[in-house]
């Protein structure tokens, strides 16, 4: 069914991946990723490995499902594989026509497998086990410096929460208006490319109906409610930070110092 | 003939995190000819129940026969068994797609293969079955339409696929009670002109006490409940345990009945709640 799909699906939990602040977890992750695209050191990349997987195993996420994250991405990482694997110059290993495949390739390529897997999988941690409303909530604080030159911070973030908010809506929508049209006897999933494609239209026009009605629909609730952009609105839910963030700012400063050691030490 | 449940689970998201049993062993008889209801509160698993009578979902567990022929397997056989069941799913108006009402309508007849004078002739007839006007309304686009009138298209767009078994999933929600009347009656009349089998999905107790021959109680995706109205109505507790109400006109009579007025309270509609009462004031020589 198509509401089964887990598109950055939150995994409700207690874990204390779970418990900490959405912005320390973001500021983190970022801080992580560029780490993991610029210390080369062969030992740190076990290093950081293994830090992605302790903080998958602490989050008590199924492992699977995590892998699954990996899975959209799954072209984009073997075609830089393959890249890699014949554009680098080395020992040469095995050759087709102009191509030629060298030792030093195989390993650049599997770095930046391994780059990206880590890039992905920890980013889906934090979708994983972060509420979207606290994703957003935590996007709208950390941009807010940049409110002073007229960023609209605000907006976006409701914006992006109300996108979030009408996700499973409308594809709980589209389900349903799939299966009305079915049991009129449409064949959505057979036929050609172009028989498809003229099938998926009484799916569509309905859902961009009902996606405008329910559009106009909030905007008047939030009118009637006198809804009014960012100035001075407050929050029922503070983000406060906790003694779970300062434990895990303090983990990943030792995890950061040890990478920089070894890079510039071994 | 009928349509067969035996043994059907369903669960929704298996194995993950959100994974739900919505329906829990079902065995029910959907006799032809008749009109059955299901009732059950929000949850009960009503919804997800009728999906499975044409094949929209397939059952976790278990199999459909209907008229014989078991739905969940790939033939043509199949097929049209599938297509003897017509879904009329809550708020139908919201499928309405095409430029104008008889495109609209014919869009079912065009489906499933019947040539264009026969699609023009289901159009009419359906039209007319609904009480739309071809001429006036054929022609014009749905949206122009009041919400009542949107409804009884998006309805005649099922009724012209002339199915066998017709399932209405809350058909008289959110209508004035006029609207709301007049479109029972009209599956009333295509039950009795037709012989049309009617499956209505409904938890509003007064509508299934004046329709239904047939009443169906599900509770926690389970059936707590296969009975004819007169003994489902009289069973207060497991309607109550499913979160329903007993019709107005049996609780009212229940009442009298507890007040001391002798009657045989086997009435759960109006009409025979009146002759009910008429008759018991007669015996105490009232009337």
């Amino acid at each position: 069914m198509l509401t089964d799909i887990t598109l950055g699906q939150y995994f409700p939990g207690n874990s204390p991946i779970h418990d900490m602040d959405a912005r320390v977890k973001i500021v983190l992750l970022f801080i992580y990723i560029v780490a993991v695209f610029l210390f080369d050191n062969h030992i740190n990349y076990g290093i950081m490995t293994a830090g992605a997987i302790g903080v998958v195993l602490l989050s008590g996420l199924p492992v699977g499902t995590v892998l699954k994250s990996i899975k959209p991405l799954w072209w984009i990482i073997l075609f830089s594989f393959g890249i890699h694997l014949f554009s680098t110059p080395g020992e040469p290993i095995f050759k087709v026509w102009n191509f030629v495949m060298t030792k030093e390739g195989i390993i650049q390529g599997f770095i930046i497998s391994l780059r990206l897997v880590l890039m992905i999988a920890t980013s889906s941690i934090l979708m994983f086990t972060t509420s979207p409303l606290k994703l957003t909530d935590a996007l709208e604080s950390l941009m807010s410096p940049l409110k002073k030159i007229g960023f609209p911070a605000h907006e976006l973030a409701m914006m992006m929460t109300i996108a979030m908010r009408f996700i499973p809506t409308l594809l709980e929508e589209t389900d349903k208006i799939i299966k009305a049209q079915q049991s009129r006897g449409s064949d959505i999933d057979d036929g050609n490319f172009f028989q498809r494609a003229k099938g998926m239209i009484p799916v569509l026009v309905p859902l961009f109906i009902s996606a405008f009605r329910r559009a106009d629909e909030l905007a008047i609730a939030m009118e009637a409610r006198c809804y009014q952009g960012g100035v001075d609105r407050t929050r029922m839910k503070q983000q406060r930070l906790h003694d779970v963030d300062f434990w895990a700012g303090g983990i990943f400063s030792v995890f950061l110092i040890s990478l920089i050691v070894v890079q510039f030490t071994l | 003939m009928s349509i067969e449940l035996k043994n059907i689970s369903y669960t929704y998201m298996p194995k993950t995190p959100f994974e739900h049993l919505a329906l829990d062993d079902i065995s029910i008889t959907i006799p032809e000819g008749k009109i059955t209801a299901i009732a059950g509160h929000t949850g009960s698993g009503k919804s997800t129940l009728i999906q499975h009578f044409n094949g929209l979902l397939k059952p976790s567990k278990g199999t459909i026969l209907v008229d014989g022929v078991d739905i969940g397997k790939k033939n043509t056989e199949a097929k049209a068994a599938r297509r003897k069941v017509g879904i009329v799913f809550q708020y139908p108006e919201y499928q309405l797609f095409e430029e104008t009402i008889a495109k609209d309508i014919a869009f079912g007849p065009r489906n499933i293969g019947c040539s264009e004078d026969e699609t023009q002739e289901r159009v009419k007839q359906a039209m007319d079955f609904v009480n739309l006007d071809y001429d006036k309304y054929a022609h014009r686009s749905p949206f122009q339409l009041s919400g009542g009138q949107k409804r009884r298209a998006a309805i005649a767009g099922i009724l012209a696929l002339q199915p066998k078994y017709l399932v209405l999933d809350e058909p008289t929600a959110g209508l004035d009670p006029k609207g709301r009347e007049s479109l029972m009656e009209k599956f009333r009349r295509l039950h009795k002109e037709k012989g049309t089998t009617i499956v209505l999905i409904s938890h509003n107790m007064d509508n299934i006490a004046s329709y239904a021959d047939n009443v169906i109680i599900l509770n926690k995706g389970k059936v707590t409940m296969e009975a004819t109205p007169e003994e489902a109505f009289s069973k207060k507790e497991i309607i109550s345990q499913a979160g329903l109400e007993l019709p107005e006109v049996k609780t009212i009579m229940n009442e009298l009945a507890q007040n001391g007025l002798e009657i045989q309270n086997n009435a759960y509609t109006m009409d025979k709640a009146v002759e009910e009462i008429i008759e018991a004031l007669r015996r105490k020589g009232k009337c």
